[in-house]
């Protein structure tokens, strides 16, 4: 089910959470709303589902305005990030709990035997004996989403699915759910604030900003092109520079890099720490390492320019260098934002 | 025994079960003994006289039907206070602990005042056809009075700690508004119910004060049993106001234990396996 936004605006009391955001989803695809807290994403979210009621605008699903259909008729799963399993009921109560409240009536046979299909799709038979409060945080966040897969929805909305959950969980959480949705094909939206799992796992990305779009693409467009610094910033570390623009050329700190059609004046460099390199001979920037940490895949070194500017970079996990040394960074790549 | 990191223990449970025994304990163990010192005949020739029946019927019909009234109007206050912010809502909100702080006496004279054949209430409710005053009906009232607050301030706190995503994940499931009430929010308030149904029904089997005003005190109609155990004292006759006061003990304890056992049922899911 294809799901568009025009034009939607909400405002609570007196803060406006959504601007004016036009978004299209295309059927069966896998696409993650992704902001910092308070851009409006998880808003978007619930104005999706019906939670909320969007001020202006209007919600299209398929060929059908959606905006104006309450949420029990809109055919939506939604997974919410502490799960809300109903406490009281058990895991295979809770599943069913959508095929028993609706309208179309079920043999209790045919419930059963779906309810044990959900259990195995998301690899918990056996479990359905069990209480909410007796599993896992993991295993109840698959509960909750096979309990939204079974009355069918058109759509699978999940706010911040993988949130309260330990890093380990999270990662195969991530690849089940990607693994699910290829084999299922239903239309996926959710909301995170964490720009890894967000790359990981969609199709497409969105980035918000205020209760506005700032940029959207694949993974690799909004990775490899960030429109504008924010986006730059907010999908991982980066080093920041003062730099001028002159005559087609950044200049920083010492360092120089093509800007093609960029306007002569202020402007800031943005480097990746991996796209900084160390070298004992110039050219490059001047500086002096303060502190190296280890970590499991190499060595990230803080040092500071003789400007005073703060870099962090990753060198080979065998590079010998230590606090105190001094040499040059040099720039192998990086993306220049004129100052506003 | 296990260390503690709280430290403590062993001088707070000391001076607490102390308390416990000597403002709780030693005044029931009292009533037990003074009861016991009759012989077994004698003692069930008093609770069992038909004026001690008539007044065991009538308080404890009398509480049943206030409790069952409590529960319902009780539920719907909470829910109102919970759900709703109006003009108004924090004197209501206080409101509801009036019973709590005004003596039962004065509640008495005022439903009294409002009950009689001539009171604003008595006399619209007298042209229909219908007494309160000096009738069970109200005693009913009084009691209803009384112990209103133990329901809604039972049900009030565990309603207002209900998550809103379980009635939108409900909703998003496609669950009627009735539906989402039966199956997840009832069985979700059915512990604290219990619990405000037995405290509001043992409240209302000991009320004496807001009572023997409007009951007009009749002797195998509306003589409440709180009020024949006061009778025996002022004749002096201790043993068998003890008797007497050891039926509605039972019958307290008895309803305890009921709720607590039926709580602990709708509370099975709590438990971790």
């Amino acid at each position: 089910m294809k799901i568009r936004l025009d034009h939607v605006v909400k405002t609570f009391e007196t803060f406006r959470a959504v601007k004016d955001v036009s978004l299209e989803i295309e059927s069966g695809e896998l696409v993650a709303l992704l902001g910092p807290s308070g851009s409006g994403k998880t808003t978007i979210l619930r104005m999706v589902a019906g939670l909320e009621y969007a001020d202006q605008g209007h919600i299209h699903f398929g060929d059908q305005d959606a905006t104006d259909i309450p949420v029990r008729d809109r055919g939506v799963g939604f997974v919410f990030q502490h799960y809300a399993l109903f406490p009281h009921m058990t895991v295979a109560e809770n599943i069913a709990f959508g095929m028993k409240v609706s309208k179309v009536k079920r043999e209790k046979a045919a419930i059963d035997a779906r309810v044990a299909d959900l259990l195995r799709l998301v690899r918990l038979e056996g479990l359905g004996d069990r209480f909410p409060a007796q599993i896992s945080g993991g295993q109840r966040q698959r509960v909750a989403l096979a309990r939204a897969l079974a009355v069918d929805p058109k759509v699978l909305l999940l706010d911040e699915p993988f949130g309260a959950l330990d890093a380990n969980v999270r990662r195969d959480l991530r690849r089940w759910l990607r693994e699910i949705h290829s084999e299922l094909g239903i239309t996926t939206l959710f909301v995170t604030h964490d720009q890894e799992e967000a790359l990981d796992l969609a199709d497409r990305v969105v980035i918000l900003k205020d209760g506005q779009i700032v940029q959207q693409g694949t993974p690799e467009e909004v990775c490899r092109d960030p429109k504008s610094s924010f986006v730059m910033k907010f999908l991982g570390d980066a080093n920041v520079l003062a730099a001028e623009v002159r005559d087609g050329k950044a200049y920083a700190s010492g360092a120089a890099i093509e800007v093609s059609g960029m306007a002569d004046g202020k402007a800031e460099l943005y480097a990746r720490p991996a796209d900084l390199d160390w070298s004992l001979q110039g050219p490059g920037i001047p500086a002096s390492i303060t502190r190296v940490l280890d970590r499991a895949d190499g060595r990230r070194v803080l040092a500071t320019a003789e400007t005073g500017e703060h870099l962090e970079f990753d060198v080979e996990p065998e590079r010998l260098v230590k606090a105190g040394d001094g040499g040059f960074v040099t720039l192998r790549r990086a993306k220049v934002f004129a100052l506003a | 025994m296990r260390r503690n990191v709280l430290p403590g223990l062993p001088l707070s449970l000391g001076v607490t079960l102390f308390y416990v025994g000597l403002i709780v304990v030693l005044p029931l163990a009292a009533l037990v003994f003074k009861a016991a010192s009759l012989g077994p005949e004698d003692y069930w020739r008093i609770v069992s006289s038909s004026r001690a029946l008539a007044s065991y019927r009538v308080t404890v019909l009398s509480a049943l039907g206030a409790t069952v009234f409590n529960l319902f109007f009780g539920l719907a206050l909470a829910w109102v206070l919970t759900r709703y912010r109006f003009p108004g809502w924090r004197i209501v909100d206080a409101m509801v602990d009036l019973p709590f702080a005004l003596p039962t006496a004065v509640a008495g004279i005022a439903l009294t005042a409002l009950f009689t054949t001539n009171g604003w209430f008595g006399s619209i409710l007298g042209e229909l056809g219908i007494k309160v005053a000096y009738t069970p009906l109200g005693i009913m009232i009084a009691m209803c009075f009384t112990s209103l607050p133990f329901i809604v301030r039972t049900v009030q706190p565990v309603l207002e700690d209900l998550d809103p995503a379980l009635e939108e994940a409900a909703q998003s499931l496609g669950g009627s508004d009735w539906a989402i009430f039966r199956k997840v929010i009832l069985p979700l308030l059915t512990p604290a119910l219990l619990a405000g149904v037995s405290l509001s029904f043992a409240r209302a089997l000991g009320e004496f004060g807001a009572i023997i005003f409007i009951a007009g005190n009749q002797p195998m109609s509306t003589e409440i049993t709180a009020l024949l155990i006061f009778i025996r004292l002022e004749e002096y006759d201790y043993q068998a106001a003890a008797a007497i006061a050891s039926v509605l003990l039972l019958t307290a304890f008895f309803m305890l234990a009921l709720t607590n056992w039926m709580q602990s049922r709708a509370l099975r899911y709590t438990v971790r396996g």
